[in-house]
């Protein structure tokens, strides 16, 4: 097999590839990292770890070689630089986080490499996971590996998990794990024709996972097919004792559950997401994904989630509240940078000042200032309270026999690279209009790519599920990927 | 609500972040734009809600009280800036 066939598998087709003896995983690890080499113009990798790859490639042969092949065995996988990697430069996408080189591993890792996944690198990502377009990086904006039909401008893979769902589109590794606090799976997945599940909040263990804001964090995988994603998840996911937000369920049979009919399922279209001023591409895809489902057989019930238009700002007060604590341990003294001070207030403004970007800053003043004396009630307590009342929206809709909710997965297609730059902050925010919810109540959410807009942009649907029950939008995806297709940018780079 | 200059300064000091005087004007900006988003929060009637502090109803896991990591602190401070025979090193904080 060419190099190129090797990284078109998908992960399905690698696990029957590699027990079938079609090749072997140290020759489709080489092609990945040939691939990884030729593309770094998309600036998707912060690190390569060659060395590494080849070696457990190595590993994974031997076990195919006896038969003791796991659920993962010899596949590629690129990992955000939130994840600590054991050894391997690990810093949020951040400068504050210098030369820091964990010697532990988190547990979303660690499960996958004990099911025999490759570790190709780590992959670029908005600092902290804070924005929505790759673009607040330390290490500089990942490129969308698509482009607008005749034109060359480079686009944003959106964020904060650019670099994951750039190299997934890309062909640059064969699935990624990502996290997620307010679309930070969903929208670059949306934007780059690739496939992300946010899990419920408790599925994926947060141990070793950079923290940005706890109650919100949920890691995920981004893969090329639903299937892939459902194989990802399997393994990512974990009861874990090293945290205490990990829920005690049993992780599902994802993959199991893709294929089985979705007949009579009760879909709901919640009517607060018909936007004012919302594009009619955007409408019609919408429009087009309750048709693949009702033909399946699934029945589609018009629902309302009346709080839904309060999510957005009471997630930038809640995140950043979060956001302002999780960060306060970076001074400077346990690791990464140091800058020096005069004395140790100075050193740590010094150290913070000169290692934090300026999305970062931001939220970090705004958390400080609703969680200071005299504002704590008017805006931390009180966005709680609609958070209460968001989940709410959502616990009556599922009591009232809804299944899974669809909607639209971002506003618009992927913009371009500087765009934004401009823009007020709340601008940016509103590309995670439709997936911020998902996080505020928990839920888990599935972003499946459905379709091109008018400039072959990839456009992506939403899927929002009840809690734990990610195989229902397992299921529910595999419908609409099968009525919609795949999609591959054209290579260029 | 917005938030003054004098407002910013005092919340950077908080926070432990070192600002000047260019990067407080835009910060003001910003997060007063932000603010000003979060007013349509003061619409919603929250009257008897209760604050979310979960979204899992599920009571939070405990375990016994014994030592089950640790006796590495070397490891602790292997990526410290400046350590010194497993200690961190601080500018002096007591005269």
């Amino acid at each position: 097999m060419s190099s190129t066939d090797l990284t078109s598998l998908t992960i399905a087709e690698i696990r029957d590839g590699l027990t079938a003896k079609a090749f072997s995983a140290t020759e489709l690890t080489q092609a990945y990292l040939a691939s990884m080499e030729a593309a770094r113009a998309l600036n998707a990798y912060i690190v390569e770890t060659p060395e590494q790859a080849l070696s457990m490639a190595a590993a994974s042969d031997a076990k195919l070689a006896k038969g003791e092949a796991r659920a993962l065995e010899g596949v590629p996988i690129g990992v955000k630089d939130l994840f600590a990697t054991e050894g391997v430069h690990t810093q949020a996408a951040s400068h504050i986080l210098d030369k820091f080189k964990p010697n532990y591993e988190s547990t979303v890792t660690a499960n996958l490499w004990n099911d025999g996944a490759v570790m190709l690198g780590k992959l670029n990502m908005d600092e902290f996971a804070m924005g929505s377009s790759n673009e607040t990086s330390f290490y500089g904006p990942v490129v969308n590996p698509w482009r607008k039909e005749g034109s060359n401008a480079p686009l944003v893979p959106g964020g904060s998990s650019g670099g994951s769902a750039a190299a997934v589109a890309a062909r640059l590794c064969a699935g990624a794990t990502a996290t997620d606090t307010g679309g930070s799976i969903r929208q670059p997945a949306a934007f780059t024709g690739t496939v992300g599940i946010k899990p419920t909040y408790g599925r994926c263990s947060r141990w070793g996972t950079v923290a940005f804001a706890s109650s919100l964090d949920q890691a995920g995988p981004i893969a090329r097919t639903v299937r892939d994603a459902a194989i990802l998840l399997k393994s990512m996911a974990s009861v874990d004792a090293k945290d205490t937000t990990s829920v005690d369920v049993p992780v599902g049979d994802y993959e199991g559950a893709i294929g089985q009919s979705v007949k009579g399922l009760r879909i709901g279209i919640p009517r607060e997401y018909r936007l004012d001023g919302m594009s009619a591409e955007i409408e019609a895809l919408w429009q087009q994904g309750i048709a693949w489902l009702k033909e399946a057989g699934a029945e589609i019930v018009d629902i309302s989630l009346p709080h839904t238009k309060y999510a957005l700002p009471a997630y930038y007060i809640v995140a950043p509240a979060e956001a302002s604590s999780n960060l306060a341990r970076y001074d400077g003294v346990r690791y990464g940078l140091r800058v020096p001070g005069e004395d140790i207030a100075s050193m740590y403004e010094n150290t913070r000042s000169a290692g934090f970007g300026h999305e970062v800053k931001r939220r970090i003043l705004i958390g400080t200032y609703v969680l200071s004396a005299g504002y704590y009630d008017a805006y931390y307590v009180r966005a709680q309270k609609i958070r209460t009342l968001i989940k709410r929206d959502f616990d009556l809709a599922f009591e009232a026999g809804v299944d899974a909710v669809l909607t639209p997965a971002t506003p618009s297609a992927a913009f371009g690279l500087a765009e934004m730059t401009t823009a007020s902050p709340v601008e940016m925010y509103l590309n995670d209009i439709f997936t911020v919810t998902v996080n505020m109540a928990g839920l888990p959410g599935l972003a499946v790519p459905a379709g091109l807009d008018k400039s072959k942009l990839p456009l992506g649907l939403q899927l929002i599920g009840r809690p734990f029950e990610e195989e229902t939008l397992f299921r529910l995806g595999q419908v609409i990927e099968d009525a919609a297709g795949t999609f591959t940018p054209s290579k260029w780079w | 609500m917005s938030v003054d200059i004098a407002t910013v300064k005092r919340v950077a000091h908080l926070a432990r972040i070192a600002v000047t005087e260019e990067e407080a004007q835009s910060f003001q900006g910003e997060i007063n734009a932000i603010l000003g988003f979060a007013e349509q929060l003061n619409e919603v009637d929250v009257e008897g809600v209760e604050p979310l502090t979960s979204v899992v109803a599920q009571t939070m896991k405990k375990r016994a009280d014994v030592v089950t990591d640790g006796f590495y602190a070397d490891r602790v401070v292997a990526n410290a800036p400046v350590s010194d025979d497993d200690f961190f090193v601080v500018p002096k904080v007591v005269e």
